[in-house]
Parts: C-alpha cells; sequence; structure tokens
C-alpha cells in the first residue's frame, strides 16, 4: 500500500477514485455492479457442476451481480472477476492469512470459503478499507510501524487486524498475538505488525 | 481450481437430508477441512449440501435438563466467546480457543470439527491407503513422528480435533439427523476407533448428518481444563493434550475424565489413570500419579517415542490446572 500514497492525507489527484476505478473492472468483466447494502443472508441458488451461475455478492458496500461456478472461491472471484487484487493468494489452504477479507465484519479465509457461501453477506477487501483516496485507520498504521518487508503478507495482516479492533478496539499484546496468529510473515516482520496494531487501534479511536 | 460438483443451500434440515440422499453428495458446514479434501482429491463430491442457511441449526440455547444445546452449525469462535460456556465448562471454552487459528475459528464449526477427516499425510496425499481402501499403512513404517501411541490398529493417525477429547470428558451427546429420523450417540461413542473400522471415523449413516451438540449439566464443584502442546505456540494440531473434567465434594474428587489428545485416532479415555485420582485430594502428586498412569500401556511406533513423556507432563499439567 505504501507505494501509493505519499502522506496518509490528500485527495484524489487523477480525478477518479480507486474504488470507482476497480467496480468499474468489475462490471466490465461480467456485467451489472449496483449500489446497495448487504441483505439478510438468502438461501444462495442451486447451481450445477460448471454451469455459470447467477449471484449477487455485496463487496465493499456495492453489490456486483456476476456469473459463478460452485467451485470459485471467493479469493478466486474477488481477484479474477471483479478485480480486486488487494486480496492475496498465498497458500491456499488456510493455513497462511495473505487472502484474509472480513464477511459481516469478521476475518475469514477467502481461499477456503466459496463465493457461492459468501451471499447474503457483507464481504470487505482491503480497498474496503480505503476513505476515498486516503488510507484508513489501520493501514496508515502499517505504513507509520513500517510493518512490512516485502509487503505480500501485508494485505491478510491488515484485514486480520481490523477484523480484531472492530470485536477488540483495546487489545493487550496477548491478544493481539492470539489476534494476529492466523497470518504467517515470511519476513519475520512479527514485532513491527503488534505495533501496527497497536498504534491502527489509537488511530481508530482519534477517529483518523 | 476446485475439482467440478454441485451446490445446493436448503434453507431446511429436512431439505438437507433429503438432498444428501442424492449419489456422492458431501456435507458442507464450515467447509475448512472439506475445501482441503477436495483440492487435494481425497475424495470427490457430486454436490456439495450447505448447511450455512439453516437457521435451527445455529446457536448456543439452554438444554431441558439444565445443560447447553449448541447447534451443529454454531463457530468455534462463537463457542468460545459464550459466557455461558466459559463459565460451566471451561474445558471445552479452552478446547475451542487452541483449535487452529482466529480465521478458522470464525469459519469452522462444532459439528464439522468433530467429523474432520484424518489428518495423517499419507491419507491426505496420493497414497492408497488402507482408509481409502488400499493394502496397508504407510505410516506404520513409514514417517510417523506424528502419528498415534494408542489405539492404532492397521491405521496410526491421531484424531486432529481439540473439541472432540473435550466433548467425551463432559459426557456431551450428539444429535444426528438422518434418512431414517433423528438419533443421540454419547460423544464417546461417536468416534470409531481403527479396531472397529479402519475406513471411518465416526457412527454417521450415509446421508446423516450431527444437528447439535449437548453439554449436560455438571454437579457442583466441577472443574475442567484443556492442555495442548503443539510444535509452535498458535495455528498447530496437537502433538499431545489432554481434557480433564473432575467434581470434587468436600476437598476429594467423586469424578474424574480424563480424555488425551494428539495421540489416538479417536479421542482416547484413560479410566485407569481416572481411577487413581477418585477418593483422592486433588494434589500435584496425585496428578503426577494419574498422568503416570494415563501414558501405561503406550505403544510408540519409530519415530514418536518423544510423545510419551509429553503426554505424560501434559495430563499433569492439565490437571495441575484444576487445583
Amino acid at each position: 500500500m505504501g507505494h501509493d500514497h505519499d502522506d496518509g492525507k490528500g485527495g484524489c489527484p487523477h480525478g477518479v477514485s480507486r474504488r470507482g476505478f476497480f467496480t468499474a473492472v468489475g462490471a466490465g468483466a461480467i456485467g451489472a455492479a449496483t449500489l446497495g447494502r448487504a441483505q439478510a443472508p438468502a438461501a444462495a441458488p442451486a447451481a450445477s457442476a460448471g454451469e455459470p451461475t447467477k449471484v449477487t455478492l455485496h463487496v465493499n458496500g456495492r453489490a456486483h451481480t456476476i456469473l459463478a461456478e460452485p467451485r470459485w472461491t471467493l479469493l478466486f472471484v474477488l481477484r479474477e472477476q471483479l478485480g480486486l487484487t488487494g486480496t492475496k493468494v498465498g497458500c491456499e489452504r488456510g493455513e497462511c492469512g495473505a487472502c484474509t477479507v472480513l464477511l459481516d465484519g469478521v476475518p475469514r479465509y477467502a481461499c477456503m470459503t466459496l463465493a457461492f457461501e459468501a451471499v447474503g453477506r457483507e464481504i470487505t477487501t482491503l480497498e474496503g478499507l480505503m476513505v476515498g483516496e486516503q488510507l484508513g485507520p489501520v493501514q496508515q498504521a502499517f505504513l507509520a510501524e513500517d510493518a512490512y518487508q516485502c509487503g505480500y503478507c501485508t494485505p491478510g495482516q491488515i484485514m486480520a487486524a481490523e477484523g480484531l479492533l472492530r470485536t477488540n478496539a483495546e487489545p493487550s499484546l496477548a491478544q493481539i498475538r492470539t489476534g494476529m496468529s492466523g497470518n504467517l510473515c515470511r519476513c519475520g516482520a512479527y514485532a513491527h505488525i503488534f505495533k501496527a496494531v497497536k498504534r491502527g487501534s489509537e488511530l481508530k479511536k482519534a477517529g483518523r | 481450481m476446485l475439482p467440478n460438483f454441485n451446490y445446493v443451500r436448503p434453507s431446511s434440515l429436512a431439505d438437507a437430508v433429503r438432498q444428501l440422499s442424492t449419489p456422492n453428495a458431501r456435507v458442507h458446514a464450515g467447509g475448512t477441512d472439506l475445501l482441503g479434501c477436495l483440492r487435494d482429491g481425497v475424495f470427490a463430491a457430486d454436490t456439495l449440501v450447505s448447511l450455512s442457511a439453516i437457521e435451527e441449526l445455529r446457536g448456543i440455547r439452554p438444554s431441558l435438563d439444565g445443560g447447553l444445546a449448541i447447534g451443529a452449525m454454531t463457530t468455534l469462535s462463537e463457542v468460545a466467546a459464550d459466557p455461558r460456556v466459559a463459565d460451566r465448562y471451561p474445558v471445552l471454552s479452552r478446547a475451542v480457543a487452541a483449535a487452529a487459528s482466529p480465521q478458522l475459528r470464525n469459519q469452522g464449526t462444532i459439528g464439522g470439527n468433530i467429523c474432520q477427516r484424518p489428518r495423517c499425510w499419507y491419507y491426505r496425499a496420493d497414497f492408497h491407503c488402507a482408509r481409502k481402501g488400499g493394502e496397508k499403512c504407510y505410516a506404520a513404517e513409514g514417517e510417523n513422528q506424528f502419528h498415534c501411541i494408542f489405539g492404532g490398529e492397521v491405521c496410526f493417525y491421531v484424531h486432529p480435533s481439540d473439541v472432540a477429547p473435550a466433548l467425551v470428558a463432559l459426557e456431551a451427546l450428539v444429535r444426528i439427523s438422518g434418512p431414517a429420523g433423528a438419533r443421540s450417540v454419547s460423544a464417546e461413542t461417536f468416534f470409531v476407533p481403527p479396531s472397529k473400522d479402519y475406513t471411518r471415523e465416526t457412527v454417521l449413516g450415509p446421508g446423516e448428518i450431527v444437528t447439535e451438540v449437548v453439554l449436560p449439566a455438571q454437579p457442583r464443584g466441577t472443574r475442567g481444563s484443556y492442555r495442548k502442546v503443539r510444535a509452535r505456540g498458535a495455528w498447530d494440531f496437537a502433538l499431545a493434550g489432554a481434557a480433564v473434567v473432575a467434581t470434587l465434594t468436600d476437598g476429594r474428587v467423586t469424578r474424574a475424565r480424563i480424555v488425551l489428545s494428539g495421540v489416538a485416532p479417536i479421542p482416547w479415555r484413560v479410566p485407569a489413570a481416572e481411577r487413581v485420582l477418585v477418593g483422592q485430594r486433588l494434589s500435584a502428586k496425585s496428578a503426577a500419579r494419574a498422568a503416570a498412569t494415563a501414558v501405561e500401556g503406550a505403544q510408540p511406533l519409530a519415530q514418536n517415542a518423544y510423545k510419551v513423556e509429553m503426554l505424560r507432563g501434559a495430563v499433569e499439567e492439565a490437571l495441575a490446572a484444576l487445583l
């Protein structure tokens, strides 16, 4: 995230918001993208193997109606159908946390979640933490604490932190360590990651 | 990409049971184990029947006898966060919190957790082992540092669940629904040891699903704890562990349940160790004696003798936590 943004402030220099851009990509790929809030969970349609079936996913406050196969994971749909590449592909077996997203505000591995299982739920990805073109508080905190080296695991780390802070606004270090234990960092930036979660908690409290 | 399958998400239990009678249909609860098995080709599915839209399978409510009934689709996180579970069933609360990672606890369900398939690396990989209908257990003479020291016979995997030993220790009931109606079995008899049938892990028949886990009211003076030893501090399966429940009356143990994790193909109850405690005062000394008894009769394989001492320590620490 860091290289996309200079100072954690500022507006929308290119005249098109990042969110607008991604939505347009998603819409171009499959069809309608409409504004809308998540509805109460509804039964997903019965779908036949290999047959694209119409489903509506609520991602970052927008409804995306797409044609999806039953075997598609939420990770695949987010990246390859909606163009939301902030969610990373890691182990694809629920062990590393790079693909962490929020489902109804709760962290989940998108690689182990069928897209159909996310129907009727509010999905939040890294892109959804942006405030316009400005980084959200947890994103700012990771930048400020230098909480990464290669940065590949960072989106997942940020989403795990965001989920933790939504249920526990002021976690202790022990609670942070537990809350972040589903995310691996191969570079070993854990000490900075824990500091960033603490700072994210402070920034959120300050309403940043 | 996962292999192809049909997908249905019924909104009633009756409909789910009906859908499960279609050829080669599989239950999708949380999906954390199922999707891994499908991806690795451990088994295939023609149809996935998702239980996630069935409201009646979700949530924790008081049961008629003063205990708690936990819907099979309740996530491990929901169980861990429930104050009634933490207050009255600490062994379960701790076991649930020790399972997997936060993300997997947010997704994995208590029903799915006790229906996990073996985590043996030969079973998960491209080996046609005994459990998959083949001729032999590759772990018996192969890489077996994480395999069982109790109850191995033909197949030598260890049961992967932390929750299951806690349920057996609490004398929980497992409620089941299927084509022939509903039935209940004790958690202790829900799991099938290889000596009885090495091709299945539970008593579930074709088309049957777990609907609820019922925790009976515990007598006054009951305490519980779970100790899990793993290779890293988080997100790992048990190398050895123990779920313990003891009821104390006037300082003496009147009832004890000691159930081992990570060392046998089913949650492994050790009645001999329980008997060591009954009638005694709970102390560091009696805990050590019970722990020594718990590991008697262990039959380690070529690479896992380390588990015996580790298990003895785990049982001792679990019991010491009740003091």
